[in-house]
């Protein structure tokens, strides 16, 4: 396998974006990451979309965006696993370009939730529908079922949840691309709308529309593209059973632990080196349970994680500097890849007031559903 | 340019609290005051619909006005629940104000709009030469789906305002209109229940056409909005109006009064109109108010306005807003208002 590199990287600005198309955002994320690394040609496209079908009606995503790239004739395939789809676009490319494959590749995720569809039914698409959906459940359910799965197992209690949305909007505050660029105070989170108990509406990541892209070459030859690119030393790719009811231990994600520790054995890393980090928080509890399953904190101790500091900035692995999914927001198919564009910022040394001094190697965890994907991808400056 | 010689208002007894509706749909009531800031809205009756609340309106006006009924010369009426598809409204508000027949008439629909825009199209009569007087009625018995967030804010009232050239109440300085296709908000022939397009009625709606409309009105007046003593916005929640009058500069003092919304809910074509009324019924000559409608689809019409000495002895010659606000209520539980909507089938 050939050692692959970051070369560029583009995203669009994050939010309910009622003036752009579906199109619209993929080309600006694209010709970002293709600006960046100051080429107009690519050997083959990866979108990563969840559900462009039912968001906005279209589907066959791939030549639609090779087209609208300038690209005709260019490879182009879409990929899917649900919120996971832009981690897995990103896998795909670096897959591609480790094979010898290809050598410049495009990985861009996209979704434009806010055009009128039953945005809660679309997402439920991504749980079981046999064992989950018949059941009237939906993702602020199966998370709060978590939660309090959770609560159980290491009395996580509502405040514990709260912290978490503190820091996410706290960080998110300074992104000047994040959906919701405010701070809330402790009281405010736990005072803000019950959603399904015990996670009310500002523990929950917001309906967002965004794209991201980065663009991937062999290692070898990332200097012709670009001053500062940064590698990709890992990638970890796993599942777990798809229905909440089915899994071991419905407090732990399986699949998130499984896929760190695939992305840290390529890497011949652990928790410990990581610098950086974005983690999947489409929910407070779901980041708890992430910077368990990675290693960052023991098992159950993920609840005082954001409260004591340890995964905020100054702390041992700052996690979700750029707001998380909460603050900057979640377009699903746009979040895997939007993730390593922080990631590579901050790798970068240019992740201004949010930088982690000194940062070398950062990590990135997108999953799907209630945690049955997850992808990890470890990143370092060269 | 002409003004107002006469408004009056309408708004019916029967309320029902948000509490009431939001336990019916398993709601959690504080969640609802907080976040769309409403407390209770007014129900129209079995026997009350758009004629009759523009008629109740209509008479207040023309008894502020003080002015020959057979001298209106125009009489528009915007409204989304006119209670005939075919067959006018005004018509039927005509021969009960005793106006006409040497009149010309028309039923206006703009979505929550239909008022300013029957009270624009008015002024433009006067103004024009071609009537007198000529009055412009914004009117609901507004629809709002079951379990809908609209069911918390769909309620029934209206205002009516008589123009004229001579003795008026307050003096229209400016008018300024701002339309583009954006359907945010729409009912399709022969369905029961508006749909709308959950928060795009909120920035590329509300917010866009309110801001744009006002800040061009105030920039064509020269006026800022330290200089006006009371403003009203399009009220489809507590908190839109509260939020796009920050937005503008507008204090909460400034949009306290014409801030109705929170007891009278979205009287849809007869929400700015209203708020607009119980501004005029407290307003002191030499006042500046502003008002700006919003209707989705959509569009904002804005008229800025000043108190004249005559006013304050024409304010007591019909009911207050606020005395129909705060004055006897008869408040509903769920039941009884499902039955006043006629949200219960029952045969014929």
């Amino acid at each position: 396998m050939r050692e692959v590199a970051i070369i560029g990287v583009g995203m669009t600005r994050f939010g309910e974006i009622w003036d752009m198309s579906l199109r619209d955002l993929v080309v600006e994320a694209g010709l970002g990451a293709l600006t960046d690394a100051g080429t107009d040609t690519v050997d083959s496209i990866y979108v990563g979309s969840m559900s462009s079908g039912q968001f906005v009606g279209q589907e066959h995503l791939a030549p639609l965006m090779a087209d609208h790239l300038g690209m005709v004739g260019v490879p182009a395939t879409r990929v899917e696993s649900a919120c996971a789809s832009g981690g897995l676009a990103l896998r795909q490319a670096f897959m591609e370009v480790a094979s010898g494959m290809s050598d410049l590749v495009l990985a861009a995720g996209v979704e434009k939730m806010n055009d009128g569809a039953d945005v809660t039914a679309v997402l439920a698409t991504a749980s079981d529908q046999e064992e989950e959906v018949y059941y009237g459940v939906t993702f602020p359910g199966l998370y709060a079922m978590i939660a309090r799965a959770h609560e159980q197992a290491h009395g996580t209690t509502e405040e514990d949840l709260s912290w978490v949305s503190v820091k996410a909007h706290r960080n998110g505050a300074k992104n000047p691309k994040a959906h919701f660029r405010r701070e809330f105070g402790l009281e405010d989170i736990m005072s803000s709308s019950m959603v399904a108990e015990p996670l009310r509406l500002l523990h929950c990541s917001p309906v967002t529309d965004g794209a991201a892209a980065v663009l991937l070459c062999p290692l070898e030859r990332a200097r012709e593209f670009s001053g500062q690119p940064v590698k990709i030393v890992g990638s970890g790719l796993a599942t777990g059973a798809l229905s909440l009811a089915s899994r071991p231990d419905p407090a732990f994600l399986d699949a998130v632990e499984l896929s760190g520790a695939r992305a840290y054995e390529m890497a011949g890393m652990g928790p410990e080196d990581v610098d950086v980090a974005e983690v999947h928080d489409c929910f407070a509890i779901a980041e708890i349970c992430c910077v368990e399953a990675l290693g960052f904190v023991e098992r159950g101790k993920g609840k005082d994680a954001a409260r004591d500091g340890i995964t905020d900035l100054g702390g041992s692995t700052p996690v979700n500097l750029s707001g998380g999914l909460k603050s900057k927001g979640h377009p699903v198919g746009a979040t895997g890849v939007a993730q390593a564009v922080t990631i590579v910022e901050q790798l970068r040394g240019g992740a201004g007031e949010l930088q982690v001094e000194g940062a070398r190697t950062g990590l990135a965890q997108n999953m799907g559903g209630s945690g049955a994907s997850s992808v990890v991808h470890i990143f370092q400056g060269v | 340019m002409p003004g107002i010689v006469g408004y009056g208002a309408f708004i019916p007894r029967n309320r029902i609290t948000s509490e009431e509706i939001a336990r019916q749909w398993g709601k959690d009531p504080e969640t609802i005051k907080r976040g769309l800031l409403l407390e209770e809205k007014s129900v129209p009756g079995l026997d009350e619909d758009t004629i009759t609340i523009s008629v109740a309106a209509g008479r207040a006006a023309l008894a502020r006005a003080g002015i020959d009924p057979l001298k209106v010369g125009a009489l528009y009426i915007g409204s989304e629940s006119h209670p005939y598809a075919v067959k006018p409204s005004g018509t039927v508000v005509l021969e009960a104000l005793g106006l006409g027949p040497e009149i010309h008439v028309a039923d206006f629909e703009f979505a929550c709009k239909a008022g300013t825009e029957a009270m624009s199209v008015a002024l433009a009569m006067v103004e024009s030469g071609r009537a007198d007087y000529a009055m412009g009625i914004g009117a609901d018995t507004s629809q709002g789906a079951p379990n809908d967030a609209l069911e918390f804010s769909a309620s029934a009232g209206g205002a009516a305002y008589v123009f004229g050239e001579t003795d008026l109440v307050a003096e229209v300085l400016e008018t300024y209109s701002y339309t583009s296709d954006t359907p945010d908000f729409w009912r399709r022939e022969g369905e029961f229940y508006p749909r709308h397009g959950g928060r795009f009625t909120g920035e590329p709606a509300y917010f866009q056409h309110v801001l744009s409309c006002t800040r061009a009105i105030l920039d064509r007046s020269g006026y800022e909005p330290g200089d006006f003593k009371h403003a009203v916005l399009h009220m489809p929640n507590g908190k839109f109006p509260l939020s796009a009058g920050k937005k503008l500069g507008f204090t909460r003092e400034q949009l306290e009064t014409g801030w109705i919304v929170n007891t009278m809910g979205n009287t849809y074509s007869g929400s700015s109109p209203t708020g607009l009324a119980a501004i005029l019924d407290i307003a002191e000559p030499d006042d500046l108010i502003l008002i700006t409608s919003f209707g989705s689809g959509a569009g904002s019409d804005a008229f800025i306005l000043r108190a004249t000495e005559l006013l304050p002895e024409r304010q007591a010659r019909a009911p207050s807003v606020r005395s129909m606000l705060d004055g006897p209520r008869k408040y509903v539980t769920y039941g009884q208002y499902a039955k006043l909507r006629e949200k219960i089938i029952v045969n014929d």
